[in-house]
């Protein structure tokens, strides 16, 4: 199985998510520039996090008109797999390939801390490891992860079982509508999520809670190309 | 204001007439002496260029014969002072650089891009020795709180660290926040970067080879930061607000792609020699890069890029544009540098050339308009011995028994008391702000003695820290200075490093005031000693004179940066207790020294009498002792007494392992100082019921005074002293006000 990690300028969470991919599931990876226009090779791609291009307009929404994104867009509508981390998130809400907006944190401030979430969704690609319902630890840092969607989005979320993960209650950070920390597409194959999992696959780090979202979509992607292919 | 500065210059006799270059901060006899390196007058730009080198913050020239004193050398070392940052081995091929600066006065007045491009600038110094920037920290030294001025100045520096650092992906892992009236209208913000380094990777800031290009890297330069550096070399005044276009911008994701670029720059092994632009720009690395490689320098200045229109010489030499990077490589290497900042979309503009006449000479719309000798720009600023002078408050202080005050009966509310102090109180509301786990390599975050940073690759990890209480300082420079060495010393083996070296920043009040000079003189003598003893190197810092305001001088604040060694991740030790049944010790022996002291201050509003005593032989004993303990597996904990002494180290165990204990003292002092005074070379330790026995002997057998004084558990922390009740409080009311303090303050 390969994995992409996309990289804009000022993306700066790519290392660490290149690292986990390494250190979780041994699996293939590689760095992919902003211009490439080709991700065919890859079955997994992950937009990491950082602040694209400064985000000095709304986070994400330069990045959004990056050569690469047309690519990540093409490969999301094939249902290959598309996780968005922090402001890769953002970036993803910004390309539409998921419903909302992230808006400033509440209290104005960039929180950076360990986060309770709960599993809310265990049927995505990237979940399938955990219970649903389950609490796991992974922290958070960002600026702008206020997740805001209108009513008739928000019920479309519930309905089609779109929300991923919450904030546990009493402990949202940011603001965000029905304490949502990560949703998923309809298809259930783009995943976005402000907390950090990539940050969370070593104990001596604090948590390695985040593992299994990197084993889940391994096992999927196995179970689809038959368990005998191990590249 | 920008159309002034392009107004006609004056020509080289008005300036000597109308003693234009008193402005620029330069004196009479400084004048003269330039004019002799000349053999002529200084045109407008030349003494431009000569006022900023020869400012105290390029020149040292009123620390030199200070800084002097202390030891830059050791074993480890692999380069000191002189360069952007020091540097230090540690082993298997790989080397820690770090290096702390200042940016207070641009702090005081544009408190978020003053803070901001504090930051920016100390990562440049670390990346463009060719080393990965893995950590920030950063020192800071507020008014108080309740002041409104304070609160915005505090917010804005915070927001603009974390702005900077969050962006460039660099984790801010630890620092220390404090507040004191002294500090009022002149903030200390201190920023210090740490970055990796393979030996063979170091760079140096070097104008090599005759003949070779000069090429200019980063963003257009623009007229903001103009006489940055000379602005940095006076006092605060009622006019300072109005140098507040001397205050740069910063742009931390320019930095990152230029941060990018550099170091793939430097991977390909075709630079020569590398600085950054920092305070005095252009000039000061121009002058620089010559002046260490005995060349000289030509600057088409024409070639520079511009961010407006119309910029003149000086202007573009004396601006202070943030995220700029000078290099020289061999003309036969200029398509391979050109495509790697192309790709970053950064500008690289070639704007010089190395010469072999020893000059600095620079070329604008087909004239030369500058001609100066490099060394006398870089080394010969005439070096002052300021006149040093024992100010009164010393000799007072000495009559003052500060264990002569009332005793305190409320032992409990006075810990509250201490822990609700900002200075004391959890940074929370700081470091929250700041992104500490970015580049995954963050094992110990804010919050106990010191962070952890791992060694990717390795088993190895670097401990950091910054230290230093001022008010110790003030009342007894020496003693003040080498504790501000120890502490930063025993911070470092708490967390299970061996201390490796330090940096220093050296924030004080107004040189030419004998008393102030000999707060400098002092303090220096006693980190230097520190420093001797406890093999722990200066490798580079900085100094930041003329902190004062309307009201006089702040505290003078040596604040040390360290960085230490942890030779496996196994090592790794936190201040929080850990488990039900441990057992608690005491490392060191508790004397009743409240001067200085947290709880002076808190309860008594007064800073007076001598600070607590440092005796370095028994200091080097006991870290010697605590390390080998925490190498040898004994420790589940360590925390070292600081401000609030035992109970506010035993409180903030208990806080952060979120578990009680139940402690009993037995002591000849009174309660209250036993408590709460601020001994030195102390260590509060806990160990697992089956590893105290041994830690005990090995302490003992080292030479240690050191006691069992309770053990791990439940949720209250009780204290008594010789069998009274004296502190009880369920953990989770300590942790509110802990915690709770400076939110409250900011809300």
């Amino acid at each position: 199985m390969k994995f992409a990690v996309i990289v804009f300028p000022g993306s700066n969470c790519d290392i660490d998510c290149y690292k986990a991919v390494e250190q979780t599931i041994g699996q293939p990876v590689d760095y992919v520039w902003q211009t490439a226009t080709d991700l065919s090779a890859y079955d997994a791609i992950i937009v990491p996090g950082g602040f694209s291009y400064g985000d000095y307009l709304r986070s994400g929404a330069i990045a959004q008109f990056a050569p690469v994104m047309a690519e990540v867009v093409k490969a999301a509508e094939a249902g290959k797999y598309v996780l968005g981390i922090c402001n890769g998130f953002q970036i993803l809400t910004e390309a539409r390939l998921l419903p909302g907006a992230l808006r400033r944190n509440k209290n104005l401030k960039f929180r950076c801390h360990s986060a309770l979430l709960e599993v809310v969704n265990n049927e995505t690609p990237f979940t399938n490891e955990y219970s649903k319902g389950e609490i796991i630890d992974v922290p958070i840092a960002h600026g702008e992860g206020n997740y805001y969607c209108d009513e008739t989005t928000l019920a479309q979320l519930k309905a089609n079982n779109q929300i991923v993960f919450r904030y546990v209650a009493g402990a949202n950070p940011n603001g965000s509508v029905e304490d949502i920390a990560g949703i998923c597409n309809e298809k259930g194959n783009v995943v976005g999520m402000m907390p950090h999992p990539e940050r969370a696959v070593d104990k001596l780090l604090g948590s390695e809670d985040g593992k299994r979202m990197f084993t889940s979509i391994l096992n999927v992607w196995r179970e689809q190309h038959g368990a005998a292919v191990n590249s | 204001m920008a159309q002034q500065l392009t107004a006609k210059e004056p020509t080289p006799e008005q300036i000597a007439e109308q003693q234009i270059y008193k402005q620029m901060g330069v004196t009479d006899k400084e004048f003269d002496l330039i004019c002799g390196h000349l053999g002529r007058k200084p045109n407008y730009t030349e003494i431009g260029v000569f006022s900023v080198m020869w400012s105290e913050h390029c020149s040292y020239k009123n620390s030199k014969p200070v800084l002097r004193r202390f030891p830059v050398t050791g074993p480890r070392v692999l380069m000191g002072p002189g360069e952007g940052a020091g540097i230090v081995d540690i082993g298997d091929n790989q080397a820690v650089v770090f290096k702390i600066e200042s940016h207070n006065h641009p702090s005081a007045i544009e408190p978020y891009q003053g803070a901001a491009t504090g930051v920016g600038g100390i990562i440049r110094d670390i990346f463009s020795m060719g080393a990965r920037p893995v950590a920030l920290l950063n020192s800071l030294r507020f008014g108080r709180l309740e002041n409104e001025r304070v609160r915005y100045l505090f917010e804005h520096v915070v927001s603009g660290i974390a702005g900077y650092g969050n962006c460039i992906g660099i984790p801010t892992v630890a620092g220390e926040v404090m507040f004191d009236e002294s500090y009022e209208g002149n903030p200390l913000v201190n920023a210090m970067c740490v970055g990796l380094i393979d030996h063979d990777k170091i760079q140096r800031g070097v104008a090599k080879g005759v003949g070779n290009p000069v090429f200019y890297v980063g963003p257009a330069t623009g007229r903001d930061g103009i006489h940055g550096a000379t602005f940095a070399s006076e006092e605060l005044t009622e006019e300072s607000e109005s140098k507040r276009p001397a205050v740069q911008v910063g742009d931390p994701f320019m930095e990152k792609l230029v941060m990018e670029a550099c170091l793939e720059l430097i991977d390909t092994g075709i630079v020569l020699g590398i600085q950054d632009m920092g305070a005095a720009g252009l000039t000061c690395s121009s002058a620089e890069m010559a002046a260490k490689a005995g060349n000289g320098l030509e600057l088409y200045l024409d070639e520079v890029p511009q961010r407006e229109e119309g910029m003149t010489p000086y202007e573009m030499m004396l601006s202070e544009s943030q995220e700029r990077m000078l290099f020289v490589i061999e003309p036969q290497h200029e398509a391979q540098a050109r495509e790697i900042f192309e790709r970053w979309g950064i500008l690289c503009a070639k704007v010089g050339k190395v010469t072999d006449d020893g000059r600095l000479r620079l070329f604008h719309k087909g004239e030369q308009v500058a001609d100066m000798p490099v060394k006398p720009l870089v080394d010969e600023c005439p070096i002052y011995n300021k006149p040093s002078k024992e100010p009164a408050y010393y000799a007072a202080n000495a009559q003052i028994d500060t264990t002569a005050y009332g005793e305190v009966t409320d032992l409990t509310g006075a810990l509250e008391k201490v822990l609700a102090s900002p200075t004391v109180s959890s940074k929370e509301w700081v470091y929250s702000q700041y992104d500490y786990m970015v580049r995954t390599s963050t094992a110990v975050r804010p919050g106990s003695d010191a962070a952890v940073v791992t060694v990717p690759g390795t088993r190895k990890a670097l401990a950091m820290t910054t230290d230093c209480n001022g008010r110790y300082v003030y009342l007894d420079p020496e003693v003040g200075g080498r504790i501000a060495v120890a502490e930063a010393a025993r911070n470092i083996v708490c967390s299970g490093a061996e201390p490796l070296a330090i940096t220093d920043n050296l924030n004080f009040g107004n040189p030419e005031k004998p008393e102030v000079f000999w707060q400098i003189e002092k303090a220096v003598d006693g980190m230097a000693e520190a420093c001797r003893v406890l093999d722990t190197p200066v490798i580079g810092g900085n100094v930041s004179l003329y902190n004062e305001n309307a009201k006089g001088a702040i505290y003078p604040t040596p604040v040390v940066g360290m960085v230490g060694l942890i030779h496996d991740i196994d090592h790794i030790t936190t201040q929080a207790f850990k488990a039900e049944g441990d057992v608690v010790i005491l490392v060191g022996e508790t004397k009743a020294e409240l001067g200085g002291s947290e709880l002076q201050y808190v309860l008594y509003g007064r800073t007076e009498g001598r600070p607590p005593q440092l005796d370095l032989a028994l200091e080097k004993k006991v870290l010697g002792a605590v390390l080998s303990a925490i190498q040898g597996g004994l420790v589940a904990s360590a925390h070292d007494l600081s401000e609030g002494g035992l109970a506010a180290a035993a409180a903030e165990s208990c806080i952060s392992g979120g578990i009680g204990a139940a402690l009993e003292l037995s002591t000849d002092l009174r309660a209250d100082h036993a408590l709460f005074s601020e001994t030195q070379s102390r260590i509060l330790l806990s160990a697992k019921p089956d590893k105290a026995e041994a830690l005990l002997e090995q302490l003992g057998a080292a030479g240690v005074a050191c006691a069992r004084i309770g053990t791990v558990g439940g949720s209250s922390l009780t204290i008594n002293v010789n069998g009274q009740a004296g502190i009880a409080a369920p953990v989770t009311q300590l942790e509110k006000v802990w915690k709770d303090a400076i939110p409250c303050l900011m809300n």
